[in-house]
């Protein structure tokens, strides 16, 4: 129970945090909205891209936006000196990462819903009648790449060159995530059958247990001095 | 316990004992290795060699256990500046587990003299409020032994008075307090051992109790090579 | 290093031996193959070296686990020395694929499951050596190790993700399948014997010089700390 009650915690105190100062969130939206906008220009404008090429600009302004708000998750705590504040509290690592990415997957989902809005809008792409499976490949997905950002977030929170270094961990890790995230997203908005994204959601589920376990089993190293 | 970094030794054949209740100062030049030592005595960092076991648990070990029983105060404050000092109080408080919190923040708030500011977010706090705050932090959990790591600077005169009084309230509630000072004077005035830290080494290590702050200076001087003209505060 | 000194010579001069036999094996023993010509004859550097650039990253998978679980420093000198080595031999891969590509196939890059597998492989190893150059000394061998996991783990995923994706689009080129005549099977083996001793001598060298350096360090560290009391002593006056 105790685990809880900590969790909850440190997840309340980010969000009343940002609620505050409304940094990251401002800053993921408007970039994810440029990036969609950056997009139309760089493929020449045409109003009926096939929409596998649509797939694949949404899912570069989630990652890309997502990113920025994943380098401030740990950033900040360290740059401030309170991770250490928190490693002194009785609490285990494991618990701390796991409230850090519940906190991150739930402002870049914001970001998400914020951005697929925009998106529906500028690439005339119908999306409520595909609402539920969309849904369920943004969720896994996102919870794919923002688990593995957390972690390296947190393994480049000391680096000098802290968000080149989270970039350039991430994106060789990420590429199953976006593979399977854009490819799904496509067969959906194509108007195919929920069945046909059956092996991706696959993948997607066998990534993102593999790497929570993964976190849970290297996370307490990561926090070691 | 030795510490190193690398092949640079930061501690070497550390060796220190104390009893509950007991009271320590630890002086030394900068770089001697203070703050180090007191960082692995709160385990936020592995020693090379040796062991650190405070009431039983070891360090590394039953790192959570031993988190639970202690409290750190030092230069950062470990507070969020966006939050209310209700609101940081409350975050520590259920991190430790505190039972009836809201209670315990009042009494906490109530002890370093800051009820009034309890709805304030704290990066409106000036440096000695927010030094009082971290106080609290620090013992929202009624810890057995408190660190201090140069806890008078950038306090001023009001503020060390009240600090002192704090400390020595510790003292009278039997908490063992192990404080890294350049105040000989105070030092020596709170706590009743003393060890003196050069360059990685104990080079002291007495109990203090009712010693003269001359006789003492000059022991300083002896052990460290360097005249150490204490800070008076009134 | 004394003992095994004696075995360490006659290692590498077996090496440069085999090595050799390898180039006559490739060049003047191997047939020409029919219908692709001499470019073929890459193939016999290609296949070994992708052997090992993904049994060095197994490697550095096997050394960060150790590393983690008995906390000595060695097995993070090994994971590091090994996905160095693994570099080289991933980035020959790379080279040599596509070398041999155009000419049979006349594409310089296809975005089959093996080729593009290789490729995120080579940026992973890349990204562990810069995580290596950003982090702090006393918490990189533990962060390259947690990568150095990650890494490894990504690479079946990363295989199959690809492989699903390719088989929805068309493919340029459906069969690496080659006919071989026994000796070229025999040339493929000397090959593949003489770069393993290559690899092997190139990653046991690159620790020895690794260790020689941790040493050196060992021995300026532990003298500045004897100065550090010489100097004080002399302050003092003693």
């Amino acid at each position: 129970m105790k685990f809880v009650h900590q969790l909850e915690a440190i997840i309340w105190k980010d969000f009343i945090s940002e609620f505050r100062t409304k940094e990251m969130i401002l800053s993921m939206c408007l970039f994810s909205f440029l990036v969609l906008i950056i997009f139309n220009f760089a493929f020449g404008s045409s109003i009926n891209l096939d929409r596998g090429m649509i797939a694949g600009i949404l899912w570069v302004a989630f990652v890309f936006s997502g990113l920025t708000g994943l380098g401030r998750s740990f950033n900040l705590e360290r740059d401030r000196g309170t991770l250490q504040g928190l490693i002194l509290c009785p609490v285990s690592p494991w618990t701390i990462f796991l409230a850090k990415l519940i906190g991150v997957f739930l402002f870049t989902t914001v970001m998400e819903i914020f951005t697929i809005f925009i998106f529906s809008v500028l690439y005339n792409a119908t999306v409520l009648p595909f609402l539920v499976p969309l849904g369920l490949i943004v969720f896994l997905g996102t919870l794919g790449f923002t688990a593995i950002g957390t972690i390296f977030s947190a393994i480049s929170a000391t680096a000098k060159a802290r968000d080149v270094l989270l970039s350039i961990l991430f994106f060789p890790i990420s590429v199953p995530v976006i593979i399977a995230s854009v490819k799904s997203t496509a067969i959906i908005l194509n108007g195919k059958s929920f069945q046909m994204i059956f092996p991706w959601l696959k993948i997607l589920v066998a990534f993102d247990l593999i790497f929570l376990l993964v976190s849970y089993l290297t996370f307490a190293y990561i926090l070691e001095e | 316990m030795t510490k190193k970094f690398g092949y640079k030794t930061a501690l070497r054949n550390v060796d220190i004992f104390l009893q509950e209740g007991d009271s320590l100062a630890l002086f030394g030049p900068n770089g001697a290795g203070k703050s180090t030592l007191i960082q692995v005595l709160c385990s936020l960092l592995p020693p090379t060699s040796g062991s650190v076991r405070i009431a039983g648990y070891e360090a590394g070990q039953d790192r959570e256990a031993l988190h639970q029983i202690i409290g750190l105060i030092a230069h950062q404050t470990f507070l969020y500046p966006h939050l209310t000092a209700y609101e940081n109080l409350q975050f520590y408080g259920t991190m430790y587990g505190v039972a009836r919190v809201n209670d315990r923040i009042a009494e906490v708030l109530d002890l370093v003299g800051l009820s009034g500011y309890r709805n304030d977010t704290v990066q409106n706090f000036s440096r000695g409020m927010q030094q009082r705050l971290s106080i609290g932090r620090a013992v929202i959990h009624d810890p057995m032994v408190i660190f201090l790591d140069e806890p008078f600077t950038g306090l001023d005169q009001q503020g060390s008075k009240d600090f002192i009084k704090l400390i020595l309230q510790f003292r009278d509630q039997g908490k063992t307090v192990i404080m890294a000072s350049h105040q000989l004077h105070l030092g020596i005035e709170l706590c009743n051992r003393a060890a003196i830290l050069k360059s990685g080494n104990i080079v002291y290590l007495q109990d203090v109790a009712g010693i003269a702050e001359k006789e003492f200076n000059q022991i300083y001087a002896q052990q460290v090579g360097e005249d150490m003209l204490p800070l008076k505060v009134a | 290093m004394k003992r095994t000194q004696t075995l360490w010579i006659p290692f590498q001069l077996l090496t440069y031996v085999l090595m050799l036999a390898a180039l006559y094996a490739i060049f003047f023993f191997a047939p020409v193959e029919k219908t692709m010509g001499v470019i073929q004859k890459i193939f016999y550097i290609h296949v070994p070296a992708a052997f090992l650039a993904y049994l060095a990253f197994f490697i550095t998978f096997m050394a960060s686990i150790l590393y983690l679980y008995r906390k000595d420093s060695k097995w993070d000198t090994v994971a590091h020395c090994a996905v160095e080595t693994g570099v080289i031999f991933c980035t020959i891969v790379l080279i040599t694929g596509p070398i041999w590509a155009k000419p049979v196939w006349n594409v310089w890059w296809t975005w089959d499951p093996r080729l593009t597998t290789t490729l995120i492989l080579w940026f992973t190893y890349v990204a562990y050596l810069m995580l290596r150059r950003s982090v702090k000394e006393n918490q990189r061998a533990n962060l390259s190790a947690v990568f150095g996991i990650i890494g490894f783990i990504n690479v079946p995923i990363t295989f199959f993700s690809i492989r699903l994706w390719r088989t929805i689009h068309p493919v340029i080129i459906t069969s690496r399948g080659i006919n071989m005549s026994w000796p070229m099977k025999l040339s493929l083996l000397i090959t593949f014997i003489a770069f393993c001793f290559l690899f092997f001598s190139v990653l046991i060298s690159r620790i020895r010089l690794e260790q020689l350096k941790m040493r050196i360090e060992e021995i300026n560290d532990t003298m500045d700390d004897m100065n550090i009391g010489l100097a004080q002593k002399l302050v003092k006056g003693i």
